[in-house]
C-alpha cells in the first residue's frame, strides 16, 4: 500500500468533489458533506490544531458518540503527523485517566458539555491536558477554564492561519508515510491494564482494501455509523473502509434514534454485533405475540417457509419452483415488510462479529433474504482475519482467510495470524508486543480454533480459558454459555467448572424479555431484583439450562460439562461495576472474586444464599442492591449419544 | 461557574387578593421578579401557590392589587394578551393534544406567531409554507435542546409521564417567552428525570436568558436552582428571599415540620 488517509480523503476530493461523503442528521434533517467541504473542515481542523501548537508526533484523545467532526478529526490529526486516539464515550473519569497519561494526551476532542466535564476532572489530577475541542457548545458558555475552544472556533483559527502559512499543511501531508502509525486503540483488556494497539495507515487500509474486493464495496454503497468510534470495528467500517471504497456515511441524530435513521437511510452494507440482530428479533418477537391472530398465523406460516427454503434461495442452491412462488409470494406479504421494518430493505451485505450468534438468529436473517456473514478478528488484525465469502456460509464457521492473511493453528490449537492487517506494536509496551508477536512474524490470538478442509476457521473459546474440569474432561465456559445466551431470556451467562467435579453458572435473565413474559402471565413485578428472583423466573431459567444440558449430552466429550447448579444474579452485569469489558465481554476471574461467597454457596450445595454487592450508577456514585439468592439445581442428562 | 446578569424587575406582583366566594385563596401578597433569574413559589398542599400562577397568567382575576410587567400596570387581563406579551407556562396536570405527534403539540406554541390565515395554509398558498417552514426550523430546534428526537412523531399519549412534561416546556419554549411560568414541572417523576428536569431549567435560563417563576413542592429541588424563593402559607407570604435565608426562617420551617423545635 502506498497511500495514506488524508492522501484517499484528497483523492475523492479531486476525483468526485460533490458526491456525498458523510451525512447526519440534525434538526430532523440530513445534512450532508460532499467530499470537497469534508476535505475543507479535515484542513481547517489541521491548521487550527497547529494554530494551537500540536506537534507532530503527538497524540490527541476523541471522545464522541459518531458525529462526522471526529471521523473528520482523525483525518484531521493524521494529516499533520499525529496520532488519533479514540475513546469509549461512555467510559468513566477514572477509566481515561490511564489513557491520558500513558499517551501523554496534551489535546483532546470532546463532543459536549458531559465529555468536557469528565476531561476537565481528569486533568485535575493529568496536568498535561493543556487544549480540549469541543463540538457541542451547548451549556458551555460560562466554562471559563483555560484551553477550552469549539470546533467553529477551531476551524476559523486554522482558515487563518492557513492564509498565513500556504503550503505548509499539503507538505505535511506529503510527508505522512504509509508505515506511520495512523491511530491508536486502546484494547478494553479483558484482563488487567488496556494496552495501546498501534496500527499503520498501510495495515488498515490493507485491510479495507481486502474487505472491499471481498464485497465489491464502492461509491454505490451507504452505511450508518452507529458503533462506539474507539471500537475497532467502527473504525475499520466507518473510517477505513469509507475512505477506501468512497461510499457513505450516516450519523444518527442519537443514540435514541438509530433505528428511525437506518430506516430512513436505508444502508446497503451493514455491520452490527449479534447483540443487536437479537435486539431486532426480539422487538420484532414481542411485536408478533400481540398482533392480531391472522397475522399472527401469516407471520409463523411465512416463517416456516423461509426456514425451510430461505437460505437455500439465498445461496443460489436449487430448490422447487413451487416453493419458490411461494418464497416470491411470501417475501411480498412478510418478509419484506420484515425488512423494511428493521432499515434491512437496501442491505446487499450484512456482518456480524465480536460474539458467537446464535444458530435461530443467524438463520433467521438469512432466511428472510439478508445477506448476513460472520467474518473474524481483533483490535490487533484491524478486525480482519477471517471472512465468510458469498455463497459459502457456514454458521458454525468464521469463514476463510481474508486477502492478504496467512492462518495456521499452534500446537494446543491458538489461532495464529500473518500479513496486512496485523499490529505494529503496542504502545510503549516492548514486552508486551514479544509475547504476541513470535519471531517469524506470527500474531497470537489468544483464541483457541479448528481449521476444515475447506479452509474455514472455527473458534471454539478463548485459549486462556479452556480449562479441565477434575474427571479431565475439556471445559470450555464460552462454549456453554453461548449455548444459554441464545435465549432470549438469558442476557449473561458465566459460568465456573476449571478444577472443580462439576459446572455452575451464574445468570442473568433479560429484563425486557423476561418482563414482557412477566406481564403475559400476569406476574406482577417490583424490578429488576424482584423479577430476577421469582419462582416462575427461576423455573423459566432452570428450563433454558435443562435444554442446553440435554444439548451438551448429545455432543461427545461435553457430557461432563453440564451445568449442575445454576443461580440468577440480583443485578445486571455492569462495565460501570467492572464486571463487563466496554465492549460486554465478561471478565471472569473479576466476577469469580468479586462473587466468592456464591460461588462456595454453590458448590456448598446450599440452598440460597445472601449477598449484598456495591453498585455505581452512571454519575459516578455508588449504592448497594442486595438480595437472597435461590440456589438451584439444574436437571442433568446421561451422556446419550457418544458416537 | 455561573456568571449571569440578574436585571432589573421584570414583573411586580403588588397586593395581590384573590377570593373563590368565601374563601380567600390569596390574602395580600406581594413580590418582584428580576430578568434572567429563576424565582421559586413554595408552600405546603393549598398554600396557594397555583392560584398565584394562574393570576400572574391572567387565567384568575384578583379582586385587589395589580401586576406591573415591563413597566405596565394591569389589574385584570385576559389570558390571550399575557401570552402576547410574552409570558408562556406548563401546567401541573398535563394540558396537551394527547393524539398529536410532538411536533404538533410543540407547534401549537408557535400559534401566536403565525401569520398567515386558516385558506392560506389549508392550500398551502406560497407565504404560508415558507413561515410553516421557519417555525418548523425553529421547532426542531426546541426538539433537539430537549432530547426528544426520537419521539419526534409519537402520538403524546403514548409517552411516558417524564417524557409529556419535556414535551409540555417545550410547547412553552415554542412561545420564545420573556418570563416562562412552570407548574411543579418536576411532580411525579423519578429521581433521573428530576435531575434531567433541573438541568433543562438551567439551561432554559442559562441559553436563551428567560426568567423562570417556578413552583415546586421538592425543596432540594427547589434550594438547588433558585435565585431567590416565595414562600407561602395559607394564601400568606410568610417568606421571601435567597434559598439560604429562606431555609433559616422560622416560619417557614413552622409551616413545613407543624411546629418550631
Amino acid at each position: 500500500m502506498t497511500t495514506t488517509f488524508p492522501q484517499l480523503l484528497l483523492q475523492h476530493a479531486a476525483q468526485r468533489p460533490d458526491a456525498p461523503a458523510l451525512r447526519e442528521k440534525e434538526y430532523g434533517i440530513w445534512q450532508t458533506w460532499s467530499w470537497k467541504a469534508a476535505a475543507a473542515e479535515v484542513r481547517l481542523m489541521a491548521c487550527g490544531l497547529l494554530s494551537l501548537g500540536f506537534a507532530k508526533g503527538q497524540n490527541l484523545a476523541l471522545i464522541s458518540d459518531n458525529r462526522p467532526h471526529v471521523y473528520m478529526g482523525f483525518i484531521a490529526v493524521q494529516s499533520i503527523g499525529g496520532v488519533p486516539i479514540p475513546l469509549y464515550q461512555d467510559a468513566v473519569a477514572s477509566e481515561m485517566r490511564f489513557v491520558m497519561e500513558d499517551a501523554e494526551i496534551h489535546f483532546a476532542f470532546a463532543e459536549n458539555q458531559e465529555q468536557v466535564d469528565k476531561l476537565l476532572e481528569v486533568r485535575e489530577s493529568v496536568s498535561g491536558i493543556t487544549h480540549i475541542i469541543y463540538d457541542d457548545p451547548r451549556g458551555l458558555r460560562n466554562y471559563d477554564q483555560p484551553g477550552l475552544i469549539s470546533t467553529a472556533d477551531l476551524m476559523a483559527r486554522g482558515s487563518e492561519w492557513d492564509r498565513a502559512h500556504p503550503g505548509v499543511w499539503e507538505s505535511m501531508v506529503g510527508q505522512i508515510s504509509p508505515q506511520d502509525v495512523s491511530v491508536i486503540l486502546y484494547t478494553s483488556g479483558t484482563t488487567g491494564k488496556p494496552k495501546g494497539v498501534c496500527q499503520t495507515h498501510a495495515s488498515f487500509i490493507g485491510a479495507a482494501s481486502g474487505a472491499a474486493e471481498v464485497d465489491r464495496l464502492g461509491p454505490q454503497d451507504s452505511i450508518i455509523s452507529y458503533l462506539p468510534p474507539a471500537w475497532v470495528g467502527d473504525h475499520l467500517f466507518s473510517l477505513a473502509q469509507w475512505l477506501v471504497a468512497g461510499y457513505t456515511i450516516n450519523c444518527p441524530e442519537s443514540a435514541g434514534t438509530v433505528s428511525i435513521d437506518m430506516r430512513e437511510i436505508g444502508p446497503t452494507y451493514y455491520f452490527a454485533p449479534p447483540r443487536v440482530f437479537e435486539g431486532m428479533l426480539t422487538s420484532i418477537s414481542i411485536r408478533m405475540e400481540d398482533a392480531a391472530p391472522f397475522k399472527r398465523r401469516m407471520y409463523e406460516k411465512a416463517m416456516e417457509l423461509a426456514r425451510r427454503v430461505g437460505s437455500d434461495i439465498l445461496d443460489g442452491k436449487p430448490v422447487g419452483a413451487l416453493d419458490r412462488l411461494k418464497y416470491r409470494l411470501a417475501d411480498f406479504a412478510v418478509y419484506g415488510p420484515l425488512r423494511n421494518v428493521m432499515g434491512l430493505s437496501r442491505i446487499r451485505v450484512a456482518y456480524t462479529a465480536g460474539a458467537a450468534i446464535g444458530p435461530e438468529l443467524f438463520r433467521f436473517f438469512r432466511s428472510i433474504g439478508i445477506n448476513l456473514k460472520q467474518f473474524y478478528g481483533q483490535t490487533e488484525t484491524c478486525a480482519y482475519v477471517c471472512l465468510q465469502r458469498d455463497g459459502q456460509v457456514d454458521l458454525n464457521s468464521v469463514g476463510q482467510a481474508a486477502p492478504g492473511i496467512e492462518l495456521k493453528l499452534a500446537d494446543n490449537g491458538e489461532v495464529l495470524v500473518k500479513g496486512v492487517a496485523v499490529l505494529k506494536e503496542y504502545y510503549k509496551r516492548p514486552d508486551a508486543t514479544a509475547e504476541v508477536i513470535d519471531a517469524s512474524g506470527y500474531f497470537h490470538t489468544g483464541d483457541a480454533g479448528v481449521i476444515d478442509a475447506n479452509g474455514q476457521l472455527r473458534i471454539i473459546d478463548r485459549a486462556k480459558d479452556v480449562g479441565k474440569m477434575k474427571s479431565g474432561a475439556m471445559f470450555a465456559p464460552n462454549y456453554i454459555e453461548n449455548k444459554l445466551k441464545f435465549f432470549s431470556h438469558i442476557k449473561e451467562a458465566v459460568c465456573f467448572g476449571h478444577d472443580r467435579d462439576q459446572v455452575c453458572a451464574f445468570i442473568n435473565i433479560d429484563f425486557e424479555a423476561v418482563g414482557n413474559w412477566a406481564e403475559r402471565q400476569n406476574l406482577p413485578y417490583a424490578g429488576y431484583v424482584d423479577l430476577a428472583s421469582k419462582a416462575k423466573v427461576l423455573e423459566l431459567v432452570a428450563d433454558c439450562v435443562a435444554q442446553v444440558n440435554a444439548d451438551l449430552a448429545r455432543e461427545s466429550g461435553m457430557a461432563d460439562t453440564q451445568v449442575a447448579r445454576f443461580l440468577v444474579l440480583h443485578k445486571e452485569l455492569d462495565p460501570d461495576d467492572d464486571e463487563l469489558t466496554r465492549t460486554r465481554k465478561v471478565r471472569r476471574n473479576f466476577i469469580a472474586e468479586k462473587y466468592g461467597v456464591l460461588i462456595d454457596a454453590l458448590y456448598a450445595g446450599k440452598g440460597e444464599q445472601f449477598i449484598e454487592t456495591q453498585v455505581k450508577f452512571e454519575d459516578g456514585r455508588t449504592g448497594t442492591v442486595s438480595a437472597t439468592l435461590k440456589i438451584i439445581d439444574a436437571k442433568t442428562y446421561p451422556a446419550s449419544a457418544a458416537a | 461557574m455561573t456568571s449571569k446578569k440578574i436585571g432589573d424587575v421584570i414583573l411586580d406582583v403588588k397586593n395581590i387578593s384573590l377570593r373563590f366566594g368565601g374563601v380567600k385563596a390569596l390574602t395580600d401578597i406581594s413580590f418582584d421578579v428580576r430578568e434572567h433569574e429563576i424565582r421559586s413559589i413554595i408552600g405546603p398542599n393549598g398554600a396557594g401557590k397555583s392560584s398565584m400562577l394562574n393570576c400572574i397568567n391572567g387565567v384568575y382575576t384578583p379582586q385587589e392589587g395589580s401586576i406591573t410587567f415591563r413597566g405596565k400596570t394591569f389589574s385584570h387581563m385576559n389570558s390571550r394578551q399575557v401570552a402576547e406579551m410574552g409570558v408562556a407556562r406548563t401546567f401541573q396536570n398535563l394540558a396537551l393534544f394527547k393524539g398529536m405527534s410532538v411536533i404538533d403539540n410543540i407547534m401549537t406554541g408557535r400559534n401566536l406567531k403565525i401569520k398567515s390565515n386558516l385558506l392560506m395554509q389549508a392550500l398551502r398558498i406560497g407565504p404560508a409554507e415558507r413561515e410553516e417552514i421557519r417555525h418548523r426550523e425553529f421547532v426542531e430546534h426546541i426538539i433537539d435542546f430537549l432530547e426528544i428526537q426520537a419521539w419526534r412523531k409519537t402520538p403524546v399519549g403514548q409517552l411516558p409521564y417524564g417524557l409529556q412534561k419535556r414535551v409540555d416546556l417545550g410547547r412553552a419554549l415554542a412561545m420564545e417567552p420573556q418570563v416562562l411560568l412552570l407548574d411543579e414541572p418536576m411532580a411525579g417523576m423519578n429521581v433521573e428525570e428530576k435531575q434531567d428536569m433541573c438541568r433543562f431549567i438551567l439551561d432554559v435560563n442559562d441559553e436563551f436568558g428567560t426568567t423562570i417563576v417556578l413552583i415546586e413542592h421538592d425543596m432540594g429541588v427547589v434550594m438547588d436552582i433558585s435565585d431567590r424563593v416565595v414562600v407561602l402559607d395559607y394564601g400568606k407570604k410568610i417568606g421571601d428571599g435567597a434559598p439560604d435565608e429562606v431555609r433559616d426562617n422560622e416560619d417557614v420551617i413552622r409551616a413545613y415540620l407543624g411546629t418550631a423545635h
